[in-house]
C-alpha cells in the first residue's frame, strides 16, 4: 500500500491542499459565474461542492480541471499554477475530470470496452497496463458483462459508471466528478459511491472533488464547501456545516446559510391532500410496448392516472420513461398496447386534444436563440391563444414563474434552472389540463427543485391540472398522489408513496425502491472487487505512463483518436456508404455529363428560295452529326419564339433567289442566327456552322469545275496529349481534383465543431491531449479514406472511361497524399473556428466549390484566369492538384516535372493544420 | 386555414431569428452573393478569352511579328515569344494552351507561294478553349496573310452572315454571374433548410413542436418559406446590385418574372433539403450527402456545359432535378426576355418536382424524427 501512496512530486511540496483558489473571479459576458473566490481544497479527501444551480461549481471545477481558462486570480492543483502551460499539461496527465451530465465524456458509437481502452490510450498507458486495468475496473464496476454494448445503449446508472471507469484508467492523483449521480437510480447511486470509495482505500492518497445535486450524498464526504452566487458561503465538515447553523440535516443547514432573499418561499412543500376527484380518467395506458429492433424499451406498462391528480414515474434515465411519454404524446407508435388520453386514442392527427396537453420533455426544449420573451410570445401564438389575451397571459407567467430579471436573455445563456422555470412557464401558457413532465428537474439543484414542484402544486391543486410527471428523484416521487416503478421498461411496482414503504417494510422509499430494483434484478452482480485484482492487476502507478508523453506531441494519443474517429466511421455504415461509393456514382455521372463534345445542336432553316440549291446548301446540316434538325421555321415571329424558349440554338435563312444569285455570282448572304444566351456553346457553334459553309463552297466549285481556293498557307495543328479530341481525357482529371477536394473537406467538416455541440470535447480540455494530437487524430483517418476513394477513382478512369495513367504512377500517389491532407486540413480549419455544424458545413461547401469548380482547371484551363480568381486559384491547392492529375493522366508526366505542384500541396496541408493548431481552444472559456 | 397560415408564420419567424444569431452564416451568405458572384463572372469562363499563346517565331520577319502582333485581347493575351526549345515544357506546365510554330524562311516561302506550313501545338487537355480556340487562330493567321499579301478577296458564291441573339458579342459575363447566383440559390437552399432541421431534431426542439397542436405540414412550411424569403431577398439583391450593377449585364428580361421564377425554384429546392434531412440520420451523413447532390446539380442542370452536350440518359436523369429546368427558365428569361407564356413549362415542371419532393418529405418526417439517433 505504501508504494501505491506516492503522488506526484509537486503535490508533496504544496502540503495537504488538492486545489488552492486565490481570488479568483470569472464571468461569461455580464453573468458573474465566480465572484473573487478564495478556497484551499484539501488533499486526499472526498470533497463536495454544494449550492443550487448556475452558482458557478462547475466553473470552479472546470478550472481546477485544467478544462476552462483562467480569467483572473490564481488557481493551483496538484501544487503547481494552472495558468502555467506546461504545469497545466504535467498536471492533466494526473487529474481526471468528468463533465456534467450523463456520458458526456463517452463516444456514444464506441463499446463499453474501446471507451475505456481510448482513454488509457489517451494517456499513453501500454497495452499490458490497459488490459489489466480495464478489466480490474470493468471487474469493479460489474459491467464485464457489458464489455461489447455500445455505450449508447446502456442505461443512465451504466453510463456513470462507465464513465468513472475511464476517468480512472489512468489512475489519477485528483478526480473531479460534476455531478456524476445526476439522473440515475438509486440502485446505481449507491454502487457509484460504493466504487469511488474502493478506488480511495486502495489508493488512499487520491483527492476526490464532487458537485452534487443531492444532499444525502453530501453528508457522506469528509469536507464541504458551500456555493451561491459565485461565493463560497462556508466550509467545513457536514458536521462543522449542521453546527455552524444548528441544524440536523444537511439539507436544511445549506438553506439555512442562503442570503435571505434566495431561499424557497417557504410555502408548505408537502402536497395538500388530493382533491378526492375519483372521477373522469385523464390518461389511461393498457399493455403499452415499444420494441426498437429486438431491444424491448418498455414492456407491457399499464395504467391509469385520475384529472387532477400528481402521477409519478420513479426510474432510472433508460429505463423506458421517456419512451413511454413518447408514446403518449404521439411522438412514437406503440408496439403492442393502446393509449387514451381524455378518452380518445392517441393520435398524432388529433389537434384538439394536443391543445389540452402541455409538455415539457428532457431536453428543455426552448429555442435558444431567442429570448425568455419571445419563446413565450412564440408558444402564446403557436397555442393561438386570443391576440389581446397574449400580452397579459405572457407578463402573468413571466411574474408566476419568476422570469422578470431575465426577459430579455436568451434561454441558452440561462442557467439550468432559470431554464427549466421557463421550459415549465412555456408548457402551461396556453393552461393545459393535463401536464406531462419528463425529467424536468433533471440537473438542477434542490433549492430550484423546491421552487418547481412549488409551482406543480400550485398548477395542480389550484389550478386542478393535472401532472404526470417522470424523475428520478426520490423525494420528488414522495410528494407525487401515486407513483409508478419502473426499471428495464417494466413496471415494477405501483401504489401511493406510503403505500410503498410499507409494503415493503423500509425506512424510506428510496430503500423499498432498492427493495424492488434488487429483486427484479437477480442476476444483477454487486460491485465486488475481487480479492486477487486488487493486488495484481492495478500495478504501481506512472511506470509506463509519463516517459511516453513527450509535451509536443505523442503519435499515441493522436492514434487513440484516430482509431476512434475510424470505428465510428465503421459503426455508421450510411456515412461510409456515401464515403467510398458517392465518388464513385458521381465520377461516373460527371464523366459522361460533363461534356464539351458539343453534338446534335438543335437548329432549323427559315427556306425562302425553296429551290435544290437552297436545298444542296441545308442538305450540309442535315449531313453533319453537330446539328440536329428541328421542323422548318414558319416565319420571323416563329424563329423569335423558339430561339427564346431555346427550343432552336441555330436558325439559317437562306434569302429568296439564293439558288440563281448564287449561280449568276451575285453571292447571295446567308443570315444565321445564334442562341448567345450560353456564349461557349453559340462559339462552338459558329465554328461548325462556318465550317459547313465552307465545304458547301468547296463542293459547288468542284461541281462548276472552278478552283477550290487555295489558303497561302497551312496550318498543322496537333492536338497534344488528347489526338482524339475527347472530352473525357481533359474532364476526368479534373473531376479526380474536384471530388478529393469536396468530399474529405466536407468529412472533416463537422469533426471538430460536433464534438463541440455534443460535449466530447472536454476530453480534449481534461486530459493532457494537446490540440495537434486531437486534429492529426480527427484528420488521419479521412486521409485515409480518401485515398482509397482515390484509388477507386483511378481505377473507375482505366475501366469506365479508358483513360489510364501516361505519366508516373508514384508522382500521381504523392501528389494525391499531399492534395488530401491539405483538403481534409480545409474541413478541420473551418470546424474549429465555426461555433455550430450548420456553418461549418455551409462554411466548407462555399469555400471548396467554387474555387475547386471555376478556379482549378476543370472547366477552363488556369493559364486564362485574371484578377481575383487567379489570386484564388493560387492560394487554393485544387490547381496545383490539377497539374499534377493532368500531367500524370494525360501528359506523360513524372516527379521532375511537377515537384513544385508537389511542394507547394505539402505546404497547403500544413499550412492548414497549422492555422486550424492555432485557432484550436484547448481549454473553455 | 388561417390557423395553419398563423402557426407557419409564426414559426418561420422564430427561423430568421435563428439564422440572426449565427455571424458567421450571415457573413457566408453575403459572401456567396457578392463577392463569390464578382469573382466566378469576372475571373474564369469556359469560352475563349484571355487564351494564353505564346509564339515561336524562327522566321522573325514582317509577316512573322504581323501574325504574332494580331493575338489580341479579349481573345487572346498578348502572345509570348519562345524558344523552340520550350514548347514542351510550356505545354506540360500547363503555362501555355497554345503554342504556334513559325518557320524559318516562312515570309518568303509565302510570296513565293510554297504554302508553307505553321505548326500549331493544342494543349488538348484543355476541353473548353482547344477546339475554339485553334479556329480563331486559323482565322486570324487567314486573315494577316491575306492582308500581307493584299490579295484581292473576290467575293465567294455565298457569304455568311452570323448573328448573336440575345448576346451580341457572346459576353460571358453575362452567363457566368447569372449562373453563379443559380449555384448559390441551390447550395444555400439545400444546407439552409435541411441543416437546420437535423439541428432541431439533434436538439430535441422538434419534437417540441411535434407534441404542440402543429402538423408537420405546418413546421416543414415554415422552413420553406423562411429560408426561401432569405434567399430569394440575397439573390434578388444580387441579381440588381452585383449583376446588373457592378457586372453591368444587361437583363433583356423581366426581373420580376425572374424572382417570381425564383420563389418556386426556393419551394422546391428548400424541399429537396428537407428531403435530404429526412434521410440523414446525423449532421455528418447530411453533409455528405448535401455536397454530393449540389456537385450534381451544379454541373449537369446545365449551367455549366450545355445539357445537350450530355448523353441522353443523363438529360432524362436531370429532369428529375428542379435545377435543371430552372437553369432553362432563367436563361429565357434573363438573356432571351421570354415572357410567361413562353417559359410556363419549365416554370411548371419545378413547380411540380417541388410537390413531389415535398410530399415525401412530409412522408417521412414524423418518423425520421422519431427514429433520429445522437
Amino acid at each position: 500500500m505504501a508504494g501505491r501512496n506516492s503522488i506526484t512530486p509537486q503535490q508533496s511540496t504544496a502540503g495537504t491542499a488538492a486545489a488552492r483558489l486565490t481570488d479568483v473571479d470569472h464571468r461569461y459576458g455580464d453573468v458573474v459565474a465566480l465572484d473573487s473566490v478564495t478556497v484551499d481544497i484539501p488533499a486526499g479527501q472526498t470533497v463536495g461542492l454544494i449550492g443550487p444551480d448556475g452558482v458557478g461549481k462547475s466553473t470552479l471545477l472546470g478550472l481546477i480541471a485544467g478544462a476552462r481558462k483562467i480569467q483572473s486570480g490564481k488557481v493551483e492543483a496538484l501544487g503547481g499554477d494552472m495558468a502555467d502551460k506546461s504545469h497545466r499539461t504535467r498536471a492533466c496527465a494526473d487529474i481526471a475530470y468528468m463533465a456534467q451530465g450523463l456520458g458526456t465524456n463517452l463516444y456514444p458509437d464506441l463499446s463499453v470496452f474501446e471507451n475505456i481502452d481510448f482513454f488509457g490510450r489517451l494517456f499513453g498507458l501500454t497495452r499490458a497496463e490497459r488490459q489489466s486495468r480495464t478489466a480490474a475496473l470493468l471487474a469493479a464496476t460489474g459491467l464485464s458483462p457489458f464489455a461489447d454494448r455500445r455505450a449508447a445503449n446502456l442505461s443512465g446508472g451504466m453510463k456513470q459508471k462507465l464513465g468513472l471507469c475511464c476517468a480512472l484508467i489512468h489512475e489519477p492523483a485528483l478526480l473531479i466528478l460534476d455531478e456524476p449521480t445526476t439522473g440515475i437510480d438509486p440502485l446505481s447511486r449507491r454502487q457509484f459511491w460504493q466504487l469511488v470509495d474502493t478506488m480511495r482505500a486502495r489508493r488512499p492518497g487520491m483527492s476526490v472533488i464532487v458537485a452534487t445535486a443531492y444532499m444525502d450524498e453530501a453528508e457522506g464526504f469528509d469536507w464541504l464547501a458551500a456555493i451561491h452566487a459565485g461565493r463560497i458561503l462556508a466550509t467545513g465538515s457536514p458536521q462543522d456545516l449542521k453546527a455552524q447553523t444548528g441544524r440536523d440535516s444537511l439539507e436544511d443547514a445549506f438553506v439555512d446559510l442562503l442570503p435571505r432573499v434566495s431561499r424557497p418561499s417557504g410555502v408548505a412543500l408537502a402536497a395538500p391532500a388530493p382533491t378526492a376527484s375519483t372521477g373522469s380518467t385523464a390518461i389511461e395506458a393498457h399493455g403499452l410496448t415499444r420494441r426498437f429492433g429486438d431491444f424491448t424499451a418498455v414492456d407491457d406498462v399499464s395504467f391509469r392516472i385520475r384529472q387532477g391528480e400528481i402521477f409519478g414515474f420513479l426510474g432510472s434515465n433508460g429505463c423506458g420513461k421517456t419512451t413511454t411519454m413518447k408514446m403518449l404524446t404521439g411522438l412514437l407508435p406503440a408496439t403492442e398496447g393502446r393509449a387514451e388520453i381524455f378518452g380518445h386514442p392517441v393520435d398524432p392527427r388529433d389537434l384538439e386534444t394536443r391543445k389540452r396537453v402541455g409538455f415539457m420533455s428532457q431536453a428543455f426544449s426552448l429555442y435558444g436563440e431567442l429570448t425568455v420573451l419571445q419563446n413565450l410570445e412564440l408558444h402564446a401564438r403557436l397555442f393561438h391563444l386570443p391576440k389581446q389575451l397574449i400580452a397579459d397571459r405572457v407578463e402573468t407567467m413571466i411574474a408566476r414563474f419568476d422570469l422578470a430579471d431575465y426577459r430579455a436573455q436568451r434561454a441558452q445563456k440561462l442557467p439550468l434552472g432559470i431554464r427549466q422555470r421557463l421550459s415549465l412557464a412555456v408548457a402551461v401558457i396556453h393552461e393545459p389540463e393535463l401536464l406531462i413532465l419528463d425529467e424536468p428537474t433533471s440537473g438542477v439543484d434542490p433549492v430550484a427543485r423546491d421552487r418547481f414542484w412549488d409551482l406543480l402544486l400550485r398548477l395542480s391543486r389550484q389550478d386542478g391540472v393535472t401532472i404526470f410527471i417522470s424523475t428520478h428523484f426520490m423525494n420528488e416521487a414522495e410528494r407525487c398522489d401515486r407513483i409508478s416503478l419502473m426499471h428495464a421498461g417494466r413496471v415494477l411496482a405501483r401504489g401511493e408513496p406510503g403505500e410503498l414503504v410499507e409494503r415493503r417494510g423500509t425506512r424510506n422509499l428510496e430503500d423499498a425502491f432498492i427493495a424492488y430494483l434488487e429483486e427484479a434484478a437477480e442476476e444483477a452482480t454487486q460491485p465486488v472487487i475481487p480479492a486477487e485484482t486488487e493486488s495484481s492487476s492495478i500495478s504501481p502507478r506512472r511506470n509506463a505512463t509519463q516517459p511516453s508523453r513527450s509535451p509536443a506531441f505523442s503519435l499515441g494519443a493522436a492514434w487513440a483518436y484516430a482509431r476512434r474517429e475510424t470505428m465510428e466511421l465503421i459503426r455508421d455504415p450510411i456515412r461510409q456508404a456515401f464515403a467510398l461509393l458517392g465518388p464513385i456514382l458521381l465520377m461516373a455521372v460527371l464523366g459522361y455529363g460533363v461534356s464539351f463534345d458539343v453534338e446534335d445542336i438543335a437548329y432549323a432553316a427559315l427556306d425562302r428560295d425553296r429551290t435544290a440549291e437552297s436545298r444542296a446548301y441545308l442538305d450540309k446540316f442535315v449531313g453533319s452529326r453537330y446539328f440536329k434538325e428541328e421542323p422548318p421555321i414558319r416565319d420571323y415571329v416563329d424563329m423569335e419564339r423558339r430561339l427564346a424558349e431555346g427550343s432552336l440554338r441555330v436558325a439559317i435563312e437562306v434569302p429568296p433567289n439564293f439558288g440563281a444569285d448564287v449561280k449568276s455570282g451575285r453571292s447571295p448572304e446567308i443570315g444565321i442566327w445564334l442562341d448567345g444566351a450560353m456564349p461557349f456553346q453559340a462559339e462552338t457553334s459558329r465554328g461548325y456552322v462556318k465550317g459547313l459553309h465552307q465545304t458547301y463552297l468547296d463542293s459547288l466549285a468542284e461541281a462548276q469545275g472552278t478552283p477550290i481556293r487555295e489558303s497561302p498557307v497551312r496550318i498543322e495543328s496537333r492536338y497534344r496529349y488528347n489526338q482524339d479530341f475527347q472530352s473525357v481525357v481533359g474532364m476526368v482529371p479534373g473531376i479526380v481534383m474536384l471530388l478529393l477536394v469536396l468530399i474529405p473537406a466536407m468529412m472533416t467538416a463537422v469533426g471538430v465543431v460536433r464534438e463541440k455541440e455534443m460535449g466530447s470535447i472536454s476530453n480534449l480540455y481534461a486530459t493532457p491531449v494537446t490540440g495537434l494530437e486531437f486534429l492529426v487524430g480527427k484528420q488521419l483517418p479521412y486521409v485515409a479514406l480518401a485515398m482509397v476513394n482515390f484509388a477507386s477513382l483511378v481505377l473507375l478512369a482505366d475501366f469506365l472511361f479508358g483513360v489510364s495513367v501516361n505519366g508516373s504512377i508514384p508522382a500521381l500517389i504523392v501528389g494525391a497524399l499531399t492534395y488530401v491532407t491539405a483538403s481534409t486540413g480545409i474541413g478541420l480549419l473551418f470546424s474549429t473556428f465555426v461555433g455550430t455544424q450548420i456553418a461549418a458545413i455551409f462554411g466548407t461547401a462555399i469555400v471548396t466549390t467554387v474555387p475547386a469548380l471555376q478556379f482549378s482547371g476543370l472547366l477552363g484551363p488556369v493559364s486564362t484566369l485574371s484578377g481575383g480568381a487567379k489570386v484564388i486559384s493560387l492560394v487554393f491547392p485544387s490547381s496545383y492538384f490539377q497539374q499534377i492529375s493532368l500531367g500524370a493522366f494525360a501528359k506523360d508526366l513524372g516527379f521532375v516535372d511537377l515537384y513544385q505542384s508537389h511542394l507547394v500541396l505539402a505546404g497547403f496541408a500544413i499550412l492548414f493544420l497549422a492555422a486550424a493548431w492555432s485557432l484550436l481552444k484547448t481549454q473553455e472559456d | 386555414m388561417r390557423r395553419h397560415l398563423i402557426n407557419i408564420f409564426r414559426l418561420g419567424i422564430k427561423e430568421l431569428y435563428s439564422l440572426r444569431r449565427d455571424p458567421v452564416m450571415v457573413f457566408l451568405i453575403v459572401y456567396a452573393f457578392s463577392y463569390s458572384v464578382y469573382g466566378v463572372a469576372t475571373g474564369a469562363g469556359i469560352e475563349v478569352r484571355n487564351a494564353a499563346i505564346a509564339v515561336v517565331d524562327e522566321d522573325r520577319s514582317q509577316l512573322s511579328r504581323r501574325i504574332t502582333d494580331a493575338f489580341l485581347p479579349p481573345y487572346f493575351r498578348p502572345a509570348a515569344e519562345l524558344e523552340i526549345g520550350d514548347i514542351d515544357e510550356v505545354l506540360d506546365e500547363g503555362r501555355h494552351t497554345f503554342v504556334l510554330d513559325i518557320p524559318p524562311d516562312f515570309q518568303a516561302d509565302v510570296v513565293a507561294g510554297k504554302r508553307p506550313a505553321l505548326q500549331l501545338n493544342i494543349d488538348a487537355t484543355a476541353m473548353s478553349q482547344a477546339g475554339i480556340g485553334a479556329g480563331y487562330i486559323n482565322t486570324i493567321v487567314d486573315r494577316e496573310v491575306a492582308t500581307f499579301l493584299a490579295t484581292e478577296t473576290e467575293d465567294p458564291a455565298a457569304k455568311l452572315v452570323v448573328r448573336s441573339k440575345f448576346n451580341a458579342n457572346l459576353v460571358s459575363v453575362w452567363f457566368d454571374s447569372v449562373m453563379e447566383v443559380i449555384n448559390n440559390i441551390t447550395l444555400l437552399a439545400i444546407i439552409l433548410t435541411g441543416a437546420a432541421l437535423i439541428r432541431e431534431r439533434e436538439h430535441g426542439t422538434i419534437e417540441h413542436l411535434l407534441v404542440m397542436p402543429l402538423r408537420p405540414f405546418e413546421i416543414m412550411s415554415a422552413k420553406v418559406w423562411a429560408n426561401g424569403l432569405v434567399v430569394v431577398t440575397a439573390a434578388t439583391l444580387s441579381l440588381i446590385v452585383v449583376v446588373q450593377g457592378v457586372l453591368d449585364v444587361r437583363i433583356a428580361g423581366s426581373i420580376a418574372l425572374f424572382v417570381a421564377g425564383t420563389t418556386v425554384y426556393l419551394f422546391s429546392v428548400t424541399s429537396l433539403g428537407i428531403l435530404l434531412a429526412t434521410l440523414a440520420r446525423s449532421m455528418p451523413q447530411f453533409g455528405l450527402l448535401a455536397i454530393l447532390v449540389f456537385i450534381v446539380m451544379n454541373l449537369l442542370s446545365g449551367g455549366q456545359t450545355p445539357l445537350d452536350n450530355m448523353p441522353h440518359s443523363i438529360q432524362l436523369f436531370m429532369q428529375l432535378s428542379p435545377s435543371t429546368h430552372f437553369v432553362s427558365f432563367a436563361q429565357a428569361v434573363l438573356f432571351r426576355g421570354a415572357d410567361l407564356t413562353i417559359v410556363w413549362p419549365p416554370l411548371l415542371a419545378v413547380a411540380g418536382i417541388g410537390v413531389v419532393y415535398f410530399g415525401v418529405a412530409l412522408m417521412r418526417f414524423r418518423r425520421a424524427i422519431t427514429t433520429m439517433r445522437l
